[in-house]
């Protein structure tokens, strides 16, 4: 069975624009922060797409690089939030309103 | 598993191609990481926390060793020529050993800065120093990457310890705020720059920037989607990076939230890491499809020039008024960047290693103005600081003089030659529309110089309340602590200082704070500031010289 490329790379502008618009309409950090993993792996799916069109094993690589960053970005993001929100009751984002101007 | 040993000591066994790694290349940031674990596994060894100075010890030194060790680059590139070295990865150019030195720069006197501020703070622990000198060493590595991909491992080495140090004061609220509205943007602007290499490299079939524009230089294509999506992504992610409009909305909040130093540094670092990334990548090896995106660039400079100095004007919290004057100071490098000669890249350069010493300086004032628990953060707190400590009011008139770009300051020849690297490419639009945002732009950096030499209550705080119709500033605030006085001041206004003036002694107007407490490293830092700004924008040659020497290595 044969699938065209294209799909794949379809696929991963259809997940890019959901993480983007989930950014930036979703109001709860948590899930802010899983529609930025969904951005992350939207360009994961392309980089694998595209190394494989052309043959070069150098964009499946990258894609490692993404990964652990991923990984690391998470782990610093959830301790910034488990900090902020030990005092409050909920995770969402239009509670931060300290600074304005 | 003797088979393997077998297999690894004899001669005939299958041999793998390694790179060769050039050391020196990749020196700076080496030092400055591993200055951060050497200190993070020591600390981590006694049982006792270690005090704030060892941090500061430590910091300091890999900051001047990793300067001494631009220094030996500077040397080898000067004498040899620019290299690309580590299988494509990291470019060895004078371009890459400018950024290394304003990095090591802003990071010893963001290191001596810190240590009057966390002693004040009461913070202990090494771990400040720690992620401050791992920040630094993602910025060095954007300003040295040949690959696209290591520009995005350096920008989240920046980033990610950015955000620690963004939420460092825990005892302020703000402070973890601001780290999360960094940490969201920041995350999202990192995974659209990602997304940006991925079609990129679909586009050109590699992530590499030599074969990138190898690529373009030969293979003419009329209209490619991918290619152009590619930049486009590219450009939002530096765009968010760089604070330029209107990818800036995080950084007034952000500026304002985290603790001085760290702004400072950041405004410093990031920006400094994020412009030789930007300029690497679009001048050099984007250079052949530079008619796609100079008009987006033209663009983020018009905006970031007006938007910065007109908004600026409204504030009333110094932080966030440094930060929209940042927003504004983008827009003058930008300038030299939608040149795209040698030229604009040397004085983009240039305006880089100036504002380095100008926004550390300056926010260096501010950390010891904002006084304990960082609450003397209002424009009406400087006033009357003239009388108090004249020193530090005279070193900061000169630092916002410098960012103002008055005449004999670094700040003037920075300004100075973005337009006419502009003018020289008959960019006359952008070049009227920087003038015109400077002259904005000078009117809020003398109000707030005018603010210190004014006697307190009278002249500062008339455009202050004139221009948010609000009532006298010392009343509307008593969120801070300060002491304030009722009475004449409480009618609002015009009306207010009128009365004031007529009433009282301008004295009782707002009651004395007494002197503020300057550490001696961050006087250091402050003077070492001032006198980089006098005296190199006096006798300008050997700084312009040696940002005009970093770009003719640019390959």
């Amino acid at each position: 069975m044969t699938i065209n490329a294209g799909w794949y790379l379809s696929l991963g502008v259809v997940l890019f624009s959901i993480g983007a618009l989930g950014v930036l309409i979703r109001r709860n950090v948590l899930v802010m922060f899983m529609c930025v993993e969904l951005m992350l792996n939207a360009a994961n799916l392309t980089f694998v797409t595209f190394a494989r069109m052309l043959h070069d094993i150098g964009g499946q690589v990258l894609v490692f690089f993404v990964l652990v960053v991923a990984a690391a970005e998470v782990v610093v993001g959830l301790g910034i939030v488990v900090a902020i929100f030990r005092r409050r009751a909920n995770t969402t984002a239009d509670d931060l309103h300290l600074m304005k101007g | 598993m003797s088979s393997l040993l077998l297999l690894a000591t004899s001669s005939a066994g299958p041999t793998i191609h390694v790179p060769h790694v050039d050391y020196l290349s990749i020196l700076p940031m080496l030092i400055m990481m591993g200055g951060a674990l050497a200190l993070m596994i020591v600390s981590s060894l006694f049982r006792k926390v270690l005090g704030v100075g060892t941090g500061t010890l430590v910091a300091s030194a890999a900051s001047i060793a990793a300067l001494v060790a631009a220094l030996f680059q500077w040397n080898e590139v000067s004498t040899h020529g620019a290299q690309v070295t580590i299988a494509g990865a990291i470019a060895f150019d004078g371009f890459d050993v400018f950024i290394q030195i304003v990095v090591a720069i802003a990071m010893l006197l963001t290191a001596l800065i810190a240590d009057g501020y966390l002693r004040r703070e009461g913070v202990e622990g090494p771990e400040f120093h720690v992620l401050a000198m791992m920040s630094a060493s993602g910025a060095m590595m954007m300003g040295a990457a040949n690959d696209l991909i290591v520009i995005f491992l350096g920008l989240e080495i920046l980033s990610i310890a950015l955000y620690v140090l963004a939420a460092f004061n825990h005892k302020r609220a703000e402070s973890g705020e601001a780290a999360l509205k960094y940490f969201v943007l920041g995350g999202f602007s990192s995974a659209v720059f990602v997304y940006g290499i991925a079609l990129t490299y679909g586009a050109t079939g590699s992530s590499n920037l030599p074969q990138i524009a190898d690529y373009l230089s030969k293979t003419v294509i009329a209209a490619n989607g991918v290619l152009l999506a590619g930049l486009a992504l590219l450009l939002v992610g530096f765009g968010f990076k760089i604070a330029a409009v209107p990818f800036h909305m995080w950084s007034p909040d952000v500026y304002q939230g985290s603790p001085s130093p760290v702004t400072g540094f950041m405004a410093a670092v990031a920006k400094a890491g994020a412009f030789a990334a930007l300029l690497r990548v679009f001048v050099s090896s984007f250079g052949t499809v530079r008619a796609d995106w100079q008009p987006i660039i033209w663009a983020l400079a018009v905006l970031s020039l007006l938007v910065g100095a007109v908004v600026a004007l409204m504030q009333r919290d110094v932080k966030r008024m440094m930060a929209y004057s940042s927003i504004n100071h983008v827009g003058f490098i930008l300038l030299g960047m939608e040149a795209a000669t040698a030229r604009g890249v040397s004085a983009s350069l240039y305006y880089v290693f100036t504002y380095t010493f100008l926004v550390v300086g300056s926010f260096a004032v501010i950390t010891v103005m904002a006084r304990d628990g960082d609450t003397g953060n209002q424009i009406s707190d400087y006033r009357g600081l003239a009388r108090k400590q004249p020193v530090v009011a005279l070193a900061f008139a000169v630092l916002l003089l410098g960012q103002a770009g008055a005449p004999f300051t670094t700040g003037f020849l920075a300004k100075f030659g973005v337009v006419s690297a502009q003018v020289a490419t008959q960019g006359y639009v952008l070049a009227v529309v920087a003038m015109v945002s400077a002259a904005i732009a000078a009117f809020f950096y003398l109000r707030l110089a005018v603010t210190m030499f004014s006697p307190v209550g009278i002249v500062g705080d008339v455009p202050d309340d004139a221009i948010l119709g609000e009532g006298g500033t010392t009343v509307s605030d008593p969120s801070r602590g300060a002491p304030t006085v009722g009475g004449p001041i409480d009618s609002g206004g015009a009306v207010s200082s009128l009365q004031v003036l007529t009433d009282a002694p301008a004295t009782t107007a707002v009651i004395d704070r007494g002197p503020v407490a300057i550490p001696g490293l961050t006087a250091l830092v402050i003077g070492v500031s001032v006198a980089f700004t006098v005296v190199f924008g006096i006798v300008p040659g050997p700084i312009l010289d040696f940002a005009h020497q970093a770009t003719l290595l640019f390959p």
